[in-house]
């Protein structure tokens, strides 16, 4: 025990002295959350509409300016010709076009059947299907207008009436379901990465030889390789929350307690693969190109940026091998609706056996002899 | 000599890697104060031997009895009892002076007040005191070779392995060391220091010469230059090496 308080003396004495190790422990951090929370929204503003208006009537008219008016358009170019059109979505210059054909307003009223074409970029599928359900929800409602001018009382003939109400988070924003996740990324990367290089650097550098001839025990070096990164990774979530707090109106509805307690046990996990591939690795350039291997899998199908019940079956099991997207889910489910223990309590004891097995394999790992 | 106590027992230590036989067949015996000097080419097997008798290598075959424990089945029992010096300077270039000394007395188990005292102690031997609060990647080489010698000692061992400890120093620091290794032999630690330079193997109250994973020659440096009729361990080398 008392061997391992001069090993943490001697490893916070190093975090602390290297002038190049602090900004990267606490200010890459808070940036992250602060740029990553406003900018990974799948929410399309401003999509640059172009329209292609064979008609020139009111009712065409009256149609653009409802796209016009929507605060997810932008009417960018209005063209006469399809091909013109179609040259800007292929140079990039428009997301959409719509084409209105000519007649279009005597067939509304003669024939009660117009048609509208609506063609959109579809590079970015997901992006594709918003921005075409933006589309026919406008065209949706001035068809509805339409029928109510024609005949006024349908409008309040329409039989089911459908008042949606949005829990946990009544305004939809989107920020406030990212913070969560992006507080366990800020962690997840500081912890792996802190953990993985560590060790290793000092293998870089030689000094784990002398280390190796003393009589320290293989439990005594690593838990004093992890113990720091732990409080530090900690102290980054605890400066995460207050900016959550702060900056994004987000306060912790559960337990905060609870929710560093969940932490803590996660960051033995991360911490513990940091240190596996440590062991593992002969250089700091291999054990950077191991963590990243595992973060960006971790982090890709954690849940963050798309749902996990949307992806594939088998990978939804291999997710079950993801200490991220336990710690993602178990952290909304903390932070945004309020938790608690029994809520949680499956995920929690997930990660316990993770952090207990990670542990131990990497203090088996760790080799006193070469 | 034989009534002095034995602090290493070799015997038939073998150490293959793959095909290659790094260590055949070694047998010698380092007694209590002696200074032992291992020598041999580059890449006769010297640096193998003296992992596997720090315990940082496992012996293939053979026994190899350090401290009076078997390396081989108890290394931490062994390491407690020695101090090791790397090829490499393997102290932390961004400790102090002190923090280095703090550090490893505290992983030997030595009590604050002992490290108080051993760093005290070996700052005002090397006339260090002022470079107490200093990074040691501010202090000149030689200097820090010495300070890794006195942390290698601090916890008292029973022998201390050196690997080419001055290697890169100068020649005034080198017969400081030297001066080093002598007192400390003195005071009943037995040294064991493998070197290139061969003035330094004169020094060695006993060496051995390795060629090609075997000990060729063991000796008092003056019989050796006996038996192979030389003027100085310079010439006797050449000739075994060769």
């Amino acid at each position: 025990m008392r061997k391992l308080l001069y090993i943490l003396q001697k490893e916070f004495t190093q975090v602390f002295r290297d002038k190049a190790m602090l900004p990267i422990i606490f200010i890459v951090p808070v940036m992250q959350l602060l740029v990553l929370s406003y900018t990974a929204t799948f929410e399309i503003k401003q999509v640059r509409l172009v329209v292609v208006d064979h008609d020139h009537t009111p009712e065409s008219r009256a149609l653009i300016t409802k796209f016009s008016g929507s605060s997810f358009y932008k009417v960018t170019d209005q063209v006469e010709q399809y091909d013109r059109a179609a040259d800007l979505i292929k140079r990039g210059k428009a997301d959409q076009f719509i084409v209105i054909e000519p007649q279009f307003a005597r067939n509304l009223v003669i024939e009660q059947n117009a048609n509208i074409q609506v063609i959109t970029d579809a590079i970015n599928g997901s992006a594709a299907s918003l921005m075409s359900a933006y589309a026919i929800s406008i065209i949706g409602d001035y068809n509805r207008e339409i029928i109510v001018g024609m005949t006024p009382l349908a409008g309040q003939a329409l039989p089911i009436s459908v008042q949606p109400s949005f829990w946990y988070n009544p305004e939809l924003n989107y920020i406030t379901y990212m913070v969560p996740g992006i507080l366990v990324l800020l962690v997840t990367i500081i912890g792996l990465f802190l953990g993985s290089m560590n060790l290793v650097k000092e293998k870089e550098i030689g000094t784990i030889e002398q280390i190796n001839v003393t009589p320290i025990k293989k439990y005594q070096f690593i838990a004093g390789k992890l113990i720091p990164f732990w409080v530090i990774a900690n102290v980054d979530l605890a400066i995460g929350l207050l900016l959550a707090f702060f900056v994004f109106n987000i306060p912790v509805i559960g337990s905060v307690g609870l929710l560093f307690g969940v932490a803590s046990i996660y960051l033995v996990a991360i911490l513990s693969i940091g240190l596996v591939i440590s062991t593992l690795a002969n250089t700091m350039q291999q054990a950077m190109f191991i963590s990243w291997f595992f973060l960006v899998i971790f982090i890709l199908m954690s849940g963050l940026f798309t749902p996990i019940e949307s992806m594939p079956h088998w990978a939804q099991i291999l997710d079950y091998a993801n200490p991220v997207a336990y710690f993602i889910k178990i952290n909304r489910m903390i932070m945004l609706k309020g938790s608690g223990w029994s809520d949680i309590q499956s995920e929690v004891v997930i990660l316990a056996g993770y952090a207990v097995l990670l542990f131990t394999f990497s203090i088996w790992r760790y080799r006193k002899t070469v | 000599m034989n009534n002095r106590k034995k602090i290493i027992g070799v015997s038939h230590l073998v150490k293959k890697f793959g095909n290659f036989t790094a260590n055949d067949d070694l047998n010698f015996e380092v007694f209590k104060g002696e200074i032992f000097g291992f020598l041999g080419a580059n890449g006769a097997g010297k640096t193998t031997a003296i992992k596997i008798l720090c315990g940082l290598s496992s012996p293939t075959s053979g026994t190899v009895m350090v401290a009076g424990w078997d390396v081989g089945k108890f290394p931490d029992r062994v390491k407690e009892r020695i101090g090791y010096m790397s090829q490499r300077f393997s102290l932390y270039n961004d400790l102090t002076v002190k923090e280095n000394f703090r550090f490893y007395g505290g992983i030997y188990g030595l009590s604050a007040s002992a490290i108080k005292e051993r760093t005290a102690y070996f700052l005002k031997k090397l006339e260090m005191e002022q470079t107490r609060d200093v990074v040691l990647s501010k202090i000149p080489l030689g200097w820090k070779q010495k300070l890794a010698f006195s942390v290698a000692i601090m916890h008292d061992p029973q022998v201390v392995f050196l690997d080419e400890p001055t290697g890169g120093v100068d020649p005034i620091t080198r017969r400081q060391f030297w001066e080093l290794i002598y007192e400390t032999a003195h005071q009943g630690t037995t040294v064991f220091v493998t070197t290139h330079y061969m003035d330094e193997a004169e020094y060695c109250e006993r060496v051995s010469i390795m060629a090609e994973g075997r000990i060729v020659a063991l000796g008092t440096p003056a019989q050796m230059k006996e038996n192979y009729n030389a003027r100085t361990m310079n010439e006797v080398f050449v000739k075994i090496a060769r």
